[in-house]
This record gives structure tokens, C-alpha cells and sequence, in this order.
């Protein structure tokens, strides 16, 4: 496979680690993305939740929103949501939580909730959402992220969503018994965090990316793995489901065309 | 016992200054007409509740109504950030407004606690986070049996819930179905409720039995409004607006051109447009 841009290998690298015994809480945005992508590719048994209370769904194209009634119409069941983040999140059933952030530091701990002071903030960013829950009781969290110094820095502005926190047994020290961050996926290179210090590691670079790149794009002094690998290009497959998935969900978008799809398939 | 009243009248007899109120509704059944009355009524120090302040929130702290803010997602979903929200913390515009945060986790506790008639809930939760620390109502409980630190939250009851559903029947039973987010418990916290529905029925006899259906003793006033969900949708009646939502990002952008929006799709509108609204959308529900 010739072309593809660092957004697609992002994001089949980030469907990739996913399997179909997976129970999988996916965020909107990139996760969304690439959840989709296992399920129509490798992982056609896995099962995904999003916030809204939809379990099992089967979008044939990607939610704007979390709570789009196509991910109700495709879902094996649709709960509330206090049951969805009481007895599915908190009762301890999901094996993955997928996340994405505006800001992230070297321990996977996100902010999502204000550039700058609390309280005269900068920019005011919509917040935790789910995921503060989301990732502490996930078993365990896989985040992806579009490499920038602005989304990776050295400190985070708030603390929104734990990770390892200031890294090490954090989050034993906390009482928190789930994994946390174990796998970090960006446009540029696949990232595990440290089996001591939980600082994440560049373990893969993406085909044509050099260190430099990784380097260049982060706010942090990155660490490489000594056995630092290639990431598998996409193959054609993944490459074309994923963006037959795209342009479905472009033209579903568009409030005339969604009207003349429904119609041709209820003809 | 519930009463069918015009939606103008549902909202003049259930919301008051100085209320708190939740419009609930989570991406589906967004109450907007009923927001849109509220807005034309002119309330002022409200405390609005949700947990995803989307478009009528923006909206409503746009028109300077809201004195506080509990919410757990400040966003426009799948968009964006919602910019007259942002104007009015990061700038004061029109008011400065309070805000009390939470994650959705709490905000569903809170609000089933209520429901149940509990004082507080309690949760796993916040562990690690900042918020605790910028938040008074988020503290710490230790379980009796197991020593095991959990959140509390107080729980959240409403003067007033708005809800939208699909439909109610002629006693005022009111059903919602789709994805059914938070609104019973909204509804069950509330001292009082007002629901608008798609359509009315003659009674609801050939439904499953193990549907939401939220009984007419529990509402105090149900408002007939098609369309009334615009730009959300009705599960079985219309599509997502999702061009919409993308189009409010561009309107909330500039101070003037939100007022001259509002003059002309609120303030001089009534709650028969949304019927218009959602012609097209009919049938990708």
C-alpha cells in the first residue's frame, strides 16, 4: 500500500491493538474511528459501549455524537445512562477504555477541561465527560492523540483523567486497581509506558517517521525503546474499509443526503 | 395528575426565577422547544442543570438567564466547544456565571440518588482527579464493611425537569424509548416535571411491558410539540440535525450575530416551527 496519510495509520494502528473478546468503552473522535475499524476488519465479535447506554453497537457509519440513534438501531441493547456507568463501568465488565484529549503529559494523564487557571481560564474546554471513570475502571486504557506540543506537554493544565499520575505505583498508592494507560497511539508511533517508571516509550515508529519527527511534535524528551520496531503499513483492507467508513459518515452528515439514503434503503 | 396544557402555559406554570432546572435529554431528546420558551419568557437566575449543556444551554447563558451552572460536558458533541458558554467563563459576557463540574459518573448518581430519595450518592469515583479540589460537593466516604474510600456527591433535585418523549397517551402516561439517557430519573428527582411529546395517543395497549413509561402522576404538565427535539432527534420520528449543530458553531462564534439568530429562530418564533424544522428529517429517525 503506496499512500496514506499519518491520520490513517494513526488510526489503524490504534484498531489494530483491539480484539474481538474486547469490551470496549469507546470516546467519540479518533477512538470512535478505530474501534470501528476492528470490528469491520479483524475483531468482528468485539463489544462496544459508548456513554449513551448503547451496548454491542454496529454503526454502519461513525456517530457525530455519542448518542446518535444509529448506535441505538445497531446495538444488541440500550440501557440508561446511570445503569451504563453504575452496573457496566463501575460493575467492572469493560476491558478497554479508548480515549483521546487536548492535553496529555508522559504518564497518560489527560486534561480536558481548561487551558490556563481553573477559575480565569484561557480556554474553557468541555470537560471529563465519562472519562474520569472511564479510566479507572476500564481494566485497562489505550489513548490516541495526533502528535502536536500543544497536545503533548510536559505538564498538563488539570488533572481531568488520571493515568500514573507522577508515574511508578501511583496508582496502587490511590487504591486504584485497574492497569491504567497501557498503550498510547499517535499519528507518528506506538508508545507503551514503562514497566517501572510508567513513562511512555516509543515502542513503534510508522513507516517514512524518524525519531526527529516524534521529537520534534512533543513537549516532553521522548524516550525510544531499545527494541524500537516499524509499524506494519496498512494493508489494503484496512486502508479501504476505513475510508469507505469516512465517506459513508460524510454523506450521512449531510442532513439532504441522509434523507435520500434512508430512502433507498428502506426501497 | 398530569394536565395537556400549550407549551406556553406548561412553562409560565412550572418554571420560575431563580429556579434550579435540568433540561435533560442525552444527544437524543433534547427538550429545545421547551428550552425556547423558557427563553422567551425571559427567566432570569436560573441554575441550569445537565449533564451535557449542548445548544439550548449555550443558548440560554447567551440570553443571560443562568446565575449557575452544574453540567459534567460543556461541549457541542462531535463539534466542538460551545462559544457562548466559553464567552460568558472566560469573559464575563453578558454575566459571569457559577459553575459546579462533575464527571457524567456522578451527575447519573446524583440524580438516581434523588430519585431513590437519598441525601447523597455514593460512587467509585474522581480518584486521581483535580476536580474534587475545585468542586466543594465532591467528598469522601469510607464503606463501613470494607474500609474502601469512595465519592459522594449530593444528590441533584431540580425544581423543575423538562423532558422531551416520543408520545403520551390520552390519561397523560408519557413513553420514552431509544436511548433513554437520564430522563426518568430526572423526571423521578424533580419536584415537579414537564414533558413535551411528538403526538398523543389513545392509550398504549399493544406496548411491551418493559418499557420506560413514566406515569401521568409523575408529570405535572405535557405540552404537544412536534419536531419539539430539533436539532436532537425523536427515535422513531426524525433524524439528528447534525448540520445544525455544525451551523451553531459558526453562529455562537460573534456576539451579534447570536442576538440577531436568536431575535429571529426564538424571540419571534413560536413552538409550531419545529414541526417545519424536522420535515426533511422525517424518516431517518
Amino acid at each position: 500500500m503506496s499512500g496514506f496519510s499519518p491520520d490513517e495509520m494513526m488510526t489503524i494502528a490504534a484498531s489494530r491493538t483491539l480484539k474481538s473478546e474486547d469490551v470496549c468503552f469507546v470516546g467519540i473522535g479518533a477512538p470512535s474511528a478505530a474501534c470501528n475499524v476492528a470490528r469491520l476488519t479483524h475483531a468482528p465479535g468485539i463489544t462496544l459501549f459508548y456513554e449513551s447506554g448503547t451496548i454491542g453497537t454496529a454503526p454502519d457509519v461513525l456517530p457525530l455524537s455519542i448518542g446518535d440513534g444509529e448506535l441505538c438501531d445497531t446495538a444488541v441493547t440500550t440501557v440508561s445512562v446511570p445503569e451504563m456507568f453504575r452496573y457496566w463501568l463501575q460493575g467492572g465488565r469493560v476491558t478497554i477504555g479508548f480515549l483521546g484529549a487536548a492535553q496529555l503529559d508522559k504518564f497518560g494523564n489527560l486534561n480536558t477541561t481548561v487551558i490556563g487557571d481553573y477559575a480565569h481560564p484561557k480556554t474553557r474546554l468541555p470537560g471529563g465527560g465519562g472519562a474520569p471513570e472511564i479510566a479507572t475502571s476500564s481494566g485497562e486504557v489505550y489513548i490516541t492523540v495526533a502528535q502536536s506540543k500543544r497536545a503533548m506537554v510536559e505538564k498538563i493544565d488539570f488533572f481531568t483523567t488520571f493515568g500514573h499520575g507522577e508515574g511508578g505505583n501511583h496508582r496502587q498508592r490511590l487504591g486504584i486497581g485497574t492497569a491504567g494507560p497501557t498503550l498510547l497511539i499517535t499519528d507518528l508511533a506506538i508508545w507503551k509506558p514503562d514497566p517501572v517508571t510508567k513513562e511512555f516509550t516509543v515502542v513503534s515508529l510508522h513507516p517514512r517517521v524518524t525519531r526527529d519527527q516524534v521529537q520534534e511534535t512533543c513537549g516532553w524528551a521522548v524516550k525510544f525503546s531499545e527494541e524500537l520496531t516499524e509499524t506494519a503499513a496498512p494493508t489494503e483492507i484496512e486502508l479501504s474499509t476505513l475510508r469507505d467508513l469516512r465517506a459513508r459518515t460524510a454523506e450521512a452528515h449531510k442532513r439532504r443526503i441522509a434523507a435520500d439514503k434512508k430512502e433507498s434503503k428502506n426501497g | 395528575m398530569t394536565k395537556f396544557l400549550a407549551l406556553r402555559d406548561a412553562v409560565a406554570e412550572n418554571l420560575h426565577d431563580g429556579d434550579a432546572v435540568a433540561f435533560e435529554g442525552f444527544s437524543h431528546l433534547i427538550p429545545t422547544a421547551a428550552a425556547h420558551e423558557a427563553i422567551r419568557q425571559g427567566f432570569r437566575d436560573l441554575t441550569l442543570i445537565r449533564m451535557t449543556p449542548d445548544l439550548i444551554y449555550d443558548q440560554m447563558i447567551g440570553m443571560g438567564m443562568a446565575r449557575k451552572l452544574v453540567f459534567s460536558y460543556i461541549g457541542n458533541p462531535g463539534v466542538g466547544l460551545l462559544r457562548r458558554a466559553r464567552d460568558s467563563i472566560e469573559n464575563g459576557w453578558p454575566n459571569v456565571i457559577e459553575i459546579e463540574e462533575h464527571s457524567h459518573a456522578a451527575l447519573v448518581n446524583a440524580y438516581e440518588a434523588a430519585a431513590a430519595g437519598l441525601p447523597c450518592a455514593v460512587f467509585r469515583g474522581y480518584r486521581g482527579t483535580e476536580l474534587p479540589s475545585v468542586n466543594p460537593n465532591i467528598k469522601w466516604i469510607t464503606c463501613p464493611f470494607t474500609g474502601e474510600i469512595l465519592a459522594a456527591v449530593p444528590s441533584l433535585r431540580p425544581d423543575v425537569t423538562f423532558i422531551h418523549a416520543q408520545k403520551a397517551n390520552r390519561k397523560g402516561d408519557v413513553l420514552v424509548e431509544g436511548i433513554i439517557g437520564i430522563q426518568k430519573e430526572a423526571v423521578l428527582a424533580a419536584k415537579r416535571a414537564v414533558v413535551t411529546v411528538e403526538e398523543v395517543v389513545d392509550d398504549f395497549d399493544d406496548l411491551h411491558p418493559n418499557l420506560t413509561v413514566l406515569p401521568n402522576w409523575t408529570i405535572s404538565a405535557i405540552s404537544v410539540v412536534p419536531g419539539g427535539s430539533h436539532p436532537s432527534y425523536t427515535h422513531g420520528y426524525y433524524g439528528r440535525d447534525n448540520a445544525a449543530y455544525r451551523e451553531w458553531d459558526d453562529i455562537a462564534a460573534d456576539r451579534e450575530r447570536f442576538q440577531q439568530w436568536m431575535q429571529e429562530n426564538v424571540i419571534e418564533a413560536g413552538p409550531d416551527v419545529f414541526a417545519e424544522r424536522v420535515t426533511e428529517l422525517r424518516g431517518v429517525a
